[in-house]
């Protein structure tokens, strides 16, 4: 674990290197052994490293620092990944741009797309959108070079070899593959159907 | 209930923001000058976190169609008296004017503007749809929870620095020596698309490492985050909880007020302080605010 403070309130702690499932789970399980510090405001998950915002009134870089040290990192303490399932209807607008550009059919897109078990990395963007990883890269796509200005809410999308569904109508540069009726973020309950850590799958219907 | 007869130029409803949902990627929103809002609060008896008006540069008109006591504090307007408790008269209309200084002024009401709260807060986000902008002919609430009497008098209004301190961040020591030399002694301009998302600067471009490539990672409030084009952006309130560029300095909590208040076009410089000089103007400020109550 590499110590840097990212402010004067928060202090970034990067656990390894690159996008790896499980360099990312000992990222999230950090991030849930340190939901009782009453002093941490929030917590950024992301691939690598987990960023802490915390009061600076009430505990300094060192001492959080100390803290998390004390704290030993076991992944065999992890509990399981929740398992989400999305349905979905594979007819986005870039379907078959996705399927030329790796000479299959759209059929076989959805085929793999649907039939591997992704993991959720971080979210970010929005409220409830998720980085999910990895899209096998026979299908892998890099974004488009024009983003939309209006990506419907709902829709499924894959970047590189990162794929994800837009939790609402925004801007965005990934090419659609198919949309889903399913609410990807509850903003009463401040509840998200896909959490960072969970497992993914989608379901084509 | 207050009428809006014209919303100013961008005029939302905030608090303190929601800062405890940032890894499900909410980003935190809040008063983009939370020094000045919760300075209104106390001067009303107000707990700090009660919701008021933020308006930026432009007030706006307001029609009271009840009694009620408010106090207008942050950007100095021209048609209110600034950082006192006022008494507005059933059937009033308020008129805040315009912004002589500063860009964001809080119009704070005794008893907290009342609307429906989204994660504990009441700020608006309008890239997450939480709220928007206030329109001509909206109707706003006033609430009811107070924590004491209105005070009777003008405090001082906090200093609006354009000289911000910066502190170290994440990737401050992977960039070469002359960016940080760079960044503290050239003058910058506060670019015309700046708004609560993000202050873009004009300016001395810096050269970030790796031709500014790096995986996401969780981003700051007041992160001075440099893309590949070398101009730095100033992350603020309604940033997302993530990013992908690499981030020079990181602007003290001291200062953030002081970034709300920066107009387009502001010219701005920046010094770096130690970690513990940064806790100890932080310390100032809150005794300060606590100075008003």
């Amino acid at each position: 674990m590499r110590f840097t403070p990212a402010s004067d309130r928060s202090l970034l702690v990067t656990l390894g290197e690159g996008i790896h499932v499980e360099t990312n789970a000992r990222v999230h399980l950090l991030s849930r052994q340190l939901q009782h510090i009453e002093e941490i405001t929030s917590q950024s998950p992301a691939y690598a490293s987990l960023l802490i915002r915390f009061d600076p009134l009430r505990i300094t870089h060192e001492e959080l620092e100390a803290l998390i040290r004390k704290t030993p990192l076991d992944l065999a303490k992890a509990p399981e990944p929740r398992v989400v399932e999305i349905t979905v209807h594979y007819d986005g607008p870039d379907l078959s741009d996705v399927a030329e550009r790796h000479s299959l059919t759209p059929e076989q897109v959805v085929k793999t797309h649907s039939e591997t078990i992704y993991h959720a990395y971080f979210a970010g963007f929005v409220p409830g959108f998720v980085y999910l990883g990895e899209v096998p890269v026979s299908i892998a796509t890099p974004r488009r070079s024009t983003p939309r200005r209006e990506v419907p809410a709902g829709s499924v999308a894959i970047a590189g070899t990162q794929t994800g569904v837009y939790p609402r109508t925004t801007p965005g540069g990934w090419n659609l593959i198919g949309r889903t009726d399913a609410v990807m973020f509850d903003a009463t309950q401040g509840r998200a159907l896909i959490e960072p850590g969970d497992r993914v799958r989608f379901i084509a219907i | 209930m207050i009428r809006v007869l014209s919303p100013g130029l961008f005029t939302t409803v905030q608090d303190l923001g929601r800062p405890g949902y940032a890894h499900l990627g909410v980003s935190p929103a809040g008063a983009a000058d939370p020094v000045s809002l919760r300075i209104g609060n106390r001067l009303l008896g107000n707990p700090d976190n009660a919701p008021a008006l933020e308006m930026t540069l432009q007030g706006g008109r307001y029609l009271f169609e009840c009694e009620a006591t408010v106090a207008v504090t942050g950007a100095a307007f021209d048609k209110v008296p600034m950082s006192r408790a006022i008494r507005v008269e059933q059937g009033t209309t308020l008129e805040i004017g315009v912004a002589k200084f500063g860009a964001r002024g809080y119009l704070c009401v005794r008893g907290g503007i009342d609307v429906p709260l989204i994660m504990n807060s009441a700020s608006t986000h309008v890239l997450s749809g939480f709220g928007g902008p206030l329109k001509k002919g909206d109707l706003i609430g006033i609430g009811t929870h107070t924590i004491g009497p209105a005070l009777m008098q003008t405090v001082a209004a906090p200093e609006q620095r354009k000289r911000l301190r910066i502190t170290g961040a994440a990737q401050t020591h992977a960039f070469d020596a002359r960016q940080a030399i760079t960044l503290a002694t050239a003058v910058y301009q506060v670019g015309d698309d700046s708004n609560r998302v993000g202050l873009r600067l004009k300016g001395a471009p810096l050269h970030p490492p790796h031709n500014g490539q790096m995986l996401s990672e969780g981003v700051a409030l007041g992160a001075l985050q440099v893309p590949p084009a070398g101009e730095p952006i100033i992350l603020f309130a309604d940033a997302q909880t993530t990013g992908g560029y690499p981030v020079i300095a990181s602007i003290i909590s001291a200062d953030l007020a002081s970034v709300g208040q920066l107009r387009p076009r502001d010219a701005i410089t920046f010094e770096f302080v130690s970690y513990a000089e940064a806790r100890r103007l932080l310390l100032e400020q809150e005794a300060f605010i606590h100075a008003v109550r």
